[in-house]
């Protein structure tokens, strides 16, 4: 077949064939190589002392613990808020709402939070909440300022899970004389925990990533806190970003940035990966 | 949806009865037994109720979210340029802000901004659109989820890390390359940036390559054309929305980053220039916000509303984008 086509053709199809290939393999080598080399600037780094202890100048002591400790406190409070936000706001978009203009002004402002970069949400959030609302500069603020940032993802997941409920799920339970509230509850959420579940993993994945949200409503803190400080006004922490970036601008301390480059790295493919099973999951559930 | 609510505690009276005949471990419902009392059912119908305001205040949080940013950005970046002058602010070409006599002009951080974007769309979207139609249309399965697994993770690494490597590998590599005294300038930053909106423009183009009708590229092939024309010229056109909606949001991405190339611009006022050091928008904010008073803060929080400004007409370009692709 190919002899039927003239010389031209076949240059322009070898050339475009050839580019997609160099793009491919440029992507593939991107990656291998960000991996490769940041694991092997990082790992040497990472001991026990230097995950389990707090840096101290007078000993000398680099650690990371108030900041892994700070990364759990700010991934926990964001989507203990956010959790029954966002699921109550794709339940509304999904199963309550009958005014189709109040549902896209709803959709187009979820867009909106979607799009908005996370220094613009860092410096709102240092307006809203540790100016107006008074919380000072604070894990507590940062996690607030978190969860408006990643109300979308959960707003989104959720909304394409309860998507993916059948009507018939719907119709059996209120024929049988159930309410709508009561349906909600025993039927339809269950039927969609996965694509909850979902949302959860990458929301964390974008917490964990965050740093110019964090720099100035969680300020730059390494205390070790408790829990309970944590959710107290006013106890300033820096994540494991927030950190990496003040070693690395700031300090010049490359071996530490890279140590934590590589956590985050690691995280990162954790996140994916579980996101996928997930996926995998509910796939399965719905053939 | 409305039914009255006597009809409708009839209905439950009923279909009590009946599933308690059957079986009474029903997960449908549970709750109804065969003597369910009018007090019951009142409680029950006051917590439907609720339930459906609690949503609905749900709904409208992110409209609230949406009007409280706005309304916050709005009333603390309108003063300074009442003060500074709106021509002075937008078009001034000289940022000293900290100066005996301060200058407020921060064209600098805008031409900056458009220029590292555009040369970031530059260098990412020819590759990502290469690699979305590689992945969309002609790899095997088993090499798509491989590239997918790796676009994955690029989206998901830290701009803090993209920063850092860009800070230890390119602006060393950029210094010795042109030989320069300095290899942190917008050079660096177009080359970190276009990594960082490469998941972006790959991902979102391959869905709109795989939405395209099966039946267009089967006409195609059934006139004689080979499989990567029918790709070019026939599945590539039609999912030109999509793959021009990727593009905006790599705009937006990267017109929005602040860590990354705060970390290999050099942060510099300077006019642009491909191997000076520079200022974008966002890293204006982020690097004089931790010790800045008095007007200069106000400075800060009126670039924060320009940044801002960008973006919605972004969002609002998105939308449109998107929803002509719908009709």
């Amino acid at each position: 077949m190919h002899e039927k086509i003239s010389l031209s053709r076949r240059v322009k199809i070898k050339v475009i064939n050839i580019l997609m290939y160099i793009s491919f393999v440029l992507i593939l080598a991107l990656v291998a190589g960000l991996i490769g080399y940041i694991l092997y600037r990082g790992l040497p780094n990472i001991s026990w002392k230097f995950l389990s202890s707090k840096p101290s100048l007078l000993k000398g002591v680099i650690g990371i613990l108030p900041n892994i400790l700070n990364t759990v406190y700010i991934v926990l409070i964001t989507l203990v808020i956010v959790l029954p936000l966002g699921v109550g706001t794709a339940v509304y978009l999904n199963e309550y709402a009958t005014n189709r203009k109040l549902v896209s002004v709803i959709e187009f402002a979820s867009e909106t939070l979607a799009g908005i970069p996370s220094i613009i949400y860092g410096l709102a959030g240092m307006l809203i909440f540790v100016q107006f609302c008074s919380i000072g500069t604070s894990l507590l603020a940062g996690s607030l300022t978190l969860v408006i940032m990643t109300l979308p993802t959960i707003v989104r997941t959720t909304q394409e899970s309860l998507k993916t409920v059948p009507d018939s799920y719907r119709e059996g339970s209120l024929a049988l004389g159930s309410g709508k509230w009561h349906m909600i509850r025993t039927v339809v959420l269950p039927s969609s925990i996965d694509g909850i579940v979902t949302g959860c993993i990458l929301a964390i994945g974008r917490i964990v990533g965050e740093s110019a949200a964090l720099l100035f409503t969680a300020g730059m803190a390494n205390n070790i806190l408790s829990i309970k400080d944590a959710v107290t006004p006013g106890n300033a922490g820096s994540t494991l970003t927030v950190a990496l970036y003040m070693y690395a601008k700031e300090r010049g301390e490359f071996g530490v940035a890279f140590a934590i480059a590589a956590i985050l790295l690691i995280l990162t493919l954790v996140i994916n990966l579980s996101a996928k099973l997930v996926a995998k999951k509910l796939k399965v559930k719905t053939d | 949806m409305q039914i009255s609510s006597t009809t409708e505690s009839k209905q439950k009276k009923e279909s009590g009865k009946r599933l308690a005949s059957g079986d009474g471990e029903t997960t449908f419902y549970s709750v109804t037994g065969p003597s369910l009392s009018e007090k019951k059912q009142k409680r029950k119908n006051i917590a439907e109720r609720v339930m459906g305001g609690i949503f609905f205040v749900c709904g409208m949080i992110a409209i609230a979210f949406v009007l409280f940013i706005t309304i916050f950005l709005v009333t603390s970046g309108v003063p300074a340029i009442g003060k500074i002058g709106i021509t002075d602010f937008l078009f001034g070409s000289v940022w000293a802000s900290t100066a005996a006599e301060p200058k407020f002009g921060i064209l600098p951080f805008i031409l900056t901004s458009v220029y590292g974007t555009i040369g970031a769309i530059i260098i990412a979207v020819p590759i990502g659109l290469l690699c979305a139609i590689f992945l969309a249309k002609m790899a095997t399965n088993k090499i798509a989820s491989l590239i997918r697994a790796a676009v994955e993770l690029l989206a998901g690494i830290p701009s803090v890390v993209y920063g850092l490597v860009g800070m230890i590998v390119i602006v060393p590599m950029i210094r010795n390359v042109f030989n320069l005294s300095d290899g942190a300038n917008l050079l660096s930053a177009i080359i970190v940036l276009s990594v960082m909106v490469l998941p972006n423009v790959i991902s979102v183009s391959e869905t709109a390559l795989l939405a395209v009708p099966k039946e267009y590229e089967e006409a195609s092939l059934a006139l004689g054309a080979t499989w990567t024309e029918t790709v070019f010229k026939v599945s590539v056109p039609a999912a030109s929305s999509g793959i021009a909606s990727a593009v905006v949001l790599g705009v937006g991405r990267a017109i929005g980053e602040a860590m990354a190339v705060m970390m290999v611009s050099g942060n510099v006022a300077n006019m642009p220039g491909l191997f000076k050091s520079v200022r974008f928008l966002t890293t204006a904010i982020a690097s004089e916000m931790s010790y800045c008073s008095g007007l200069q803060r106000q400075a800060l929080f009126s670039i924060a509303l320009v940044l801002f400004i960008f973006i919605m007409i972004i969002t609002l370009l998105l939308n449109f984008v998107f929803k002509s692709k719908k009709e």
